[in-house]
């Protein structure tokens, strides 16, 4: 004892319980799920910061997670960068779910250059959402992006596969999707309390 | 009209020195046979060595050795005038390039834009020492006379004809500008400066000399016009920085290269035009050239900015032997437009724009790593997009979902791994170009819960082929 403890690491760390009066101000980046953003301690995605989106396997609802976010932010005129994707995203679907796909750019890059361009895209402030899929980032890397992605305002996404939840990582939130049964778990997030209880998650229904 | 007249004083040794990285070492121009090289020019280091312009090399070298020497060469001369012409066709369109190693052009319909004749004069003065040219800067209310104001004064500013007057009046005969028989001739006479030349009866003038004293000091004083050609900007950049040493490391070839793409946006600038595509030669002994294509997706003409693209791009170069010489070649330059800025950036101010991120990014990564999406329309999932430079937006079809991810490859999926949810749905497409397709396709289920979509070609009993993941 007698080690002066900020006020405000407490309440990030989630150990005091703080009565809330009011409602929290809604986020100004909502997931497009309620049920989800019920759940964040910020009301959406944490601003400015990095999100990792652990996936069991390709075809669990990955991108329809994010899609209601990237049709927002799209039609504000905000530009979406995919940086090497694995996959060809197919237009009709992208733009089925709202997504503008004149603001939506792709980058074809190997595993060093992606990180680098993942982090160029971030650092630079002139994209309104940037996704990855690192395949062997240690937590080095993923700390550049997370401090790319406040340098630059701008939400970073990386996809990594559901076995990298053991590992620590430096992201703001760590959302797993789970396919049996289809649920999304909070492994982390910063700014609050994880909220234990799994979020049922439908994708395609 | 009010000329300006920038008198180069050491237009030969400046445009060596310029493309040396150290540029305060020892340098002597030489020139004349191999049998007897001669110095033309020398710096000021040089200088202290005890070299002086018309000193034999086998003489400057029993004085000393620590000096580097290179060629002088009148092309280069004139090719640096015309480079320099081009820099000054920013701030006038009539520049004249009438006198040697000087510039003469009109200012004063340029001075409602670029404000009064001293801050205009401090402006050229920067810009000058920052492409490294010594310079006198004179400005006159004729070009004749500026030119020859230029001979003795650095800084001066005539604006009227009396000023004009007293000026010229205190120039002595030898700087006028004559011929040097007339000005031998006059000072014999005991006419040592213009003032008492003036003085002289036309007549008597007339009658000992031919008529172009007389025209000369008409033009002068205004009084006869000049007729000047003016220069026309050319439509291609083209400049070559030798080396004198074979470069074996890219980090060598960073200051030419950085000389060079500043050239260029000082080129550009004078034109108002930007550069979309351009080529670095490098150039080997005997090999021939290594190309390195720069291509930009809009006109920029930002120093720093083509300095690191054209930096991105040599350092992935692997050269097949040591380099000898760089150069810049720029044929396409299309108008620059300027980028549409808004007044209240909502970003953080370091931001960089998209333009130049993306840039930036197929620099490093090459031209095609950098796409957008677009729609075609073709029931085929494989024919159904296009990487393209710009997304268009793209009409919004009905009909039954679609994947979010497509396989690039079709993958066979194992008897049993999946269940099929929903099906089939036939798409048959594709007779006229040859790529046939006969498919059916499902909403498969794996075990692991994902949901993919998978086909099987129409009458063929194999396994399901899965294209894609709805994701």
């Amino acid at each position: 004892m007698g080690a002066v403890v900020a006020l405000e690491t407490l309440f990030n760390a989630g150990r005091v319980w703080k009565g809330r009066p009011t409602a929290p101000a809604a986020s100004p980046q909502p997931t497009g799920h309620a049920m989800l953003d019920a759940a964040l301690p910020s009301g959406g995605w944490p601003e400015a910061a990095l999100t990792e989106i652990l996936i069991a396997a390709q075809g669990v609802g990955e991108l329809q997670l994010l899609w209601p976010t990237l049709a927002r932010l799209s039609a504000a005129g905000e530009r979406i960068v995919l940086v090497a994707p694995p996959h060809v995203p197919y237009p009709q679907a992208w733009q089925s779910a709202g997504v503008d796909l004149r603001q939506l750019s792709v980058i074809q890059a190997g595993e060093r250059d992606a990180l680098w361009a993942a982090e160029q895209c971030l650092r630079s402030g002139s994209c309104g959402a940037v996704l990855c899929w690192p395949q062997q980032a240690d937590d080095r890397a993923l700390r550049r992006l997370q401090v790319a992605a406040e340098t630059g305002q701008t939400l970073a996404f990386a996809y990594r596969p559901l076995k990298e939840a053991i590992n620590p990582s430096p992201a703001a939130l760590r959302l797993a999707v789970e396919a049996r049964p289809a649920q999304l778990r909070i492994l982390k997030c910063r700014g609050g309390l994880a909220h234990s209880a799994p979020i049922a998650f439908a994708p395609g229904h | 009209m009010r000329w300006v007249c920038i008198l180069f004083p050491q237009l030969a040794l400046d445009a060596a020195l310029r493309q040396r990285p150290e540029p305060d070492a020892a340098l002597a121009l030489l020139s004349g046979t191999p049998q007897r090289r001669v110095i033309q020019a020398v710096n000021a280091a040089a200088r202290e060595l005890g070299l002086r312009p018309g000193q034999s090399l086998t003489a400057a070298q029993a004085l000393s050795k620590n000096f580097a020497s290179a060629e002088y060469d009148a092309d280069e001369i004139a090719h640096w005038q015309q480079f320099l012409a081009a820099w000054a066709y920013r701030f006038s369109s009539q520049v004249s390039l009438h006198y040697p190693r000087t510039l003469v052009f009109e200012i004063e319909s340029s001075l409602g834009l670029f404000g009064p004749w001293p801050q205009l004069e401090a402006r050229l003065r920067q810009e000058l020492s920052e492409l490294g040219f010594r310079h006198r800067i004179v400005s006159a209310p004729n070009p004749a006379a500026a030119r020859v104001l230029a001979n003795a004064y650095d800084g001066l500013a005539v604006t009227d004809l009396e000023q004009l007057r007293q000026a010229l009046g205190r120039m002595p005969v030898e700087r006028l500008g004559l011929p040097p028989g007339a000005a031998t001739a006059l000072s014999r006479m005991g006419l040592r400066t213009f003032a008492q030349l003036r003085g002289l009866p036309r007549d008597t003038l007339a009658r000992r000399f031919d008529a172009g004293l007389l025209k000369h000091l008409d033009t002068l004083l205004g009084e006869r016009s000049l007729a000047l050609a003016f220069y026309q900007p050319p439509d291609r950049f083209d400049l070559r920085i030798e080396l004198n040493f074979d470069v074996l490391s890219h980090q060598a070839l960073l200051f030419p290269l950085r000389r060079l793409t500043s050239d260029l946006a000082a080129f550009l600038c004078g034109r108002d035009s930007g550069v979309q595509r351009f080529d670095l030669h490098l150039e080997h002994v005997e090999l021939p050239d290594t190309l390195i294509k720069v291509g930009l997706l809009s006109a920029e003409r930002e120093p720093a900015m083509l300095f690191e693209l054209a930096r991105g791009r040599l350092e992935q170069v692997q050269v097949p032997a040591p380099v000898r010489g760089v150069r810049l070649v720029a044929e396409d330059l299309p108008r620059f437009v300027p980028q549409h800025r808004e007044l209240f950036d909502e970003r953080p101010q370091q931001s960089l724009p998209w333009e130049q991120l993306r840039e930036r990014l197929r620099a490093r990564l090459g031209d095609e790593a950098v796409h957008g999406l677009r729609f075609h329309a073709d029931h085929r999932p494989e024919c159904s997009w296009q990487p393209v430079g710009d997304s268009q937006a793209c009409p919004l079809l009905p009909g039954p979902r679609r994947p979010g991810w497509l396989l690039r490859e079709p993958l066979a999926l194992q008897e049993g791994a999946a269940r099929i949810l929903m099906g089939p749905e036939r798409i048959e497409s594709g007779w006229w170009d040859g790529g046939d397709v006969r498919r059916d396709y499902y909403l498969i289920e794996t075990r692991g819960g994902q949901q993919g979509w998978a086909y099987r070609p129409v009458g063929e009993a194999g396994p399901l082929l899965l294209q894609g993941w709805f994701a």
